[in-house]
């Protein structure tokens, strides 16, 4: 009897967790992997977006293997953003986070003008750059002169273009501080109060216990700034546009073009699964290096 | 800093006199920990202002007149004060049918994530059924799968409902689970809710979404407001699929009105000219002014934010 009732009790309970996941698992379906399965197969295909598909085997990797220079290009200029952008994301990020876990008076104050950059819209940060970084006329650069330095043309030399991107990432790296300083202030006291009673100094410490607490907060910051960096588009877009030629013609601005411009769905649906698979080796192999190097409190045994 | 250990070092290089050692070496110490200090504050300062100056350039740019944008040395303030670059540049295209077209979508994202989010939340946090753990995977898979990957089916599918042009390809989307990260958000919270609650609304008859609707959903009222609030400042900075979905002007949002001024000028004295860089300044800092009014005041929720989801790697 009572095993009875309680059967029906879970069956019910069953019944309701699955009507209660019915939306999510019709999106799931109708805008994630339906659309996941389906772009994997127009990246088989030509596809204008006017006519029905046509299917052309590895045309579409073929010409991204060999043919298509704009792609490396694209892939290039994305893999050195990132590779500049996220390392200063993750230390100088950090950086600031252990300065304001020196016990500062008015932290709040502190902690709020540094984030504030971080939650200003990417189109007002790329208007106002462009702005500042004018070659002739911008602030940054009357002021270099006024101290007798040539400032470069920033937005206007391929040489320098990526430099003025990074800047302007690198002007909102306050936006890893609340993760970090979470997690600096999650590192538990004992742990300090007994490597003083060992004798170790402030950077022995550091090295010992702030670091290796702290290192599954770096290492999420380090992945996201990555996945983050690999999808540059706004900025890019309203700035440069790609330019000056292509030498910030960012990934996903090349594969917008590709798609809504050139109307070749079937090779941005190319581009778009090479993105995928590339995001998904970093990540792969991001988590694979940090069970080596990451330290998970209580997970070892 | 208290860094006892460069203090030692000072006090190695000069020997106090034996007698006198205790209180020589505090005061060395208290002078040195000063002296950190005030380097710290210095630097803390000189980040605040080089962190700030952009924001504060960008407003005062706005209210200058169009030849004092550029002027050097700059000044804060310029000689004429000329607040009418906004009203002159929101005249210059559909600036309050814009706003009006981003909280239209907003709203609808909201209500689509908060509703949809919280009950697929509710699902993992509290019920027990076959599958559980698989589908929760699942859910966290999906947060692995870039946008842009799906963002041309999904063009597709919406371009055979009909659904281009309209506000529908960037709201009913968020009706079907709200997205992973919001999800896992929730479920955290909830989790947090004693099932003492729940039990005692079902003695008292509550069925199991009823049991979400009035004690549930009441108790989180801080982790809905998080979700709203990452919410409204993704759709106030959303720009690639409204650039796409969006084709006539009517429907733009407003960046991507402010942008298409921005871009394609605008008819004046008989010839088509770019807006002033007074008047672009004016546009950046009206986006600019909600989310930082919205950080200013709702900190904590970010802070919040970061501390459910206990981000662990």
């Amino acid at each position: 009897m009572f095993w009875k009732r309680s059967l029906s009790l879970q069956a019910r309970e069953t019944r309701d967790a699955y009507i209660g996941l019915l939306p999510f698992l019709l999106g799931f379906v109708i805008f994630t992997a339906g659309p996941l399965i389906y772009s994997f197969y127009l990246s088989f295909t030509r596809y204008d977006i006017l006519s029905a598909p046509r299917w052309s085997g590895f045309e579409n990797y073929a010409r991204m293997a060999s043919a298509d220079e704009t792609l490396w290009q694209s892939l290039r200029v994305t893999v050195i953003y990132t590779m500049v952008a996220v390392p200063v994301q993750v230390i100088v990020g950090y950086a600031m986070a252990l300065l304001l876990n020196l016990k500062v008076k008015g932290l709040s104050f502190w902690r709020t003008a540094f984030y504030m950059p971080a939650v200003v819209p990417a189109m007002a940060v790329a208007y106002v750059f462009s702005w500042m970084l004018q070659s002739d006329v911008g602030l940054l650069n009357q002021s270099l002169r006024a101290i007798g330095l040539p400032g470069p043309k920033w937005f206007g030399d391929p040489n320098w273009v990526l430099a003025a991107f990074i800047l302007m990432s690198a002007w909102a790296v306050g936006g890893t501080l609340l993760l970090y300083l979470s997690a600096l202030q999650g590192v538990p006291t004992e742990l300090y109060d007994a490597s003083k009673v060992d004798g170790a100094n402030a950077w022995r410490r550091f090295l010992n216990v702030t670091l290796p607490m702290t290192s599954p907060v770096i290492f999420f910051v380090f992945l996201t700034g990555m996945i983050g960096t690999f999808q540059v588009f706004t900025v890019a877009f309203v700035t440069t546009n790609g330019g000056p030629g292509e030498a910030s013609l960012f990934y996903l601005l090349y594969l917008y073009r590709t798609g809504w411009e050139y109307l070749q769905m079937g090779y941005a649906a190319a581009m778009a699964w090479l993105l995928f698979v590339i995001l998904l080796v970093i990540t792969l192999l991001s988590l694979r290096l940090s069970r080596t190097t990451v330290f998970y409190e209580g997970a070892q045994e | 800093m208290s860094d006892s250990g460069s203090a030692q070092a000072g006090g190695a290089l000069v020997q106090p006199p034996p007698e006198m050692g205790g209180a020589w070496m505090r005061r060395q110490q208290m002078g040195q920990r000063l002296l950190g200090r005030t380097f710290l504050y210095l630097v803390l300062a000189v980040l605040t202002v080089v962190l700030v100056a952009p924001l504060v350039w960008m407003v005062s740019a706005s209210f200058k007149p169009e030849g004092y944008v550029f002027e050097y040395p700059p000044r804060l303030i310029a000689e004429q004060v000329q607040w009418w670059n906004y009203v002159e540049a929101w005249n210059q295209f559909p600036f309050w049918r814009s706003l009006r077209n981003t909280m239209t979508i907003t709203i609808g994202v909201e209500a689509g994530r908060l509703l949809s989010a919280s009950l697929t939340a509710y699902v993992f946090a509290r019920l027990r059924f076959p599958g559980r753990n698989a589908l929760f995977l699942l859910v966290l898979s999906t947060m692995m799968i870039p946008y842009h990957v799906v963002l041309i089916p999904q063009y597709i599918l919406f371009r055979d409902l009909a659904w281009l042009d309209s506000f529908k390809p960037l709201i009913v989307p968020h009706f079907f689970g709200g997205g992973a990260f919001f999800i896992f958000l929730l479920r955290q919270f909830f989790m947090t809710i004693p099932r003492d609650y729940d039990d005692a609304a079902r003695i008292d008859g509550a069925g199991t979404f009823a049991i979400l609707w009035r004690i549930i959903l009441p108790m989180s009222k801080p982790a809905l407001a998080t979700v709203a609030i990452f919410t409204f400042m993704a759709e106030w900075n959303d720009f690639l699929a409204p650039l796409i979905y969006l084709n006539s002007q009517e429907k733009y949002t407003l960046a991507i009105a402010i942008r298409q001024w921005q871009q394609v000028a605008v008819w004046g004295a008989g010839a088509y000219v770019p807006p002033t860089w007074n008047a672009i300044m004016a546009m950046a800092t009206v986006l600019t002014i909600p989310p930082v009014v919205l950080f200013f005041f709702t900190q904590r929720y970010f802070i919040q934010g970061v501390v459910i989801s206990g981000i662990k790697g």
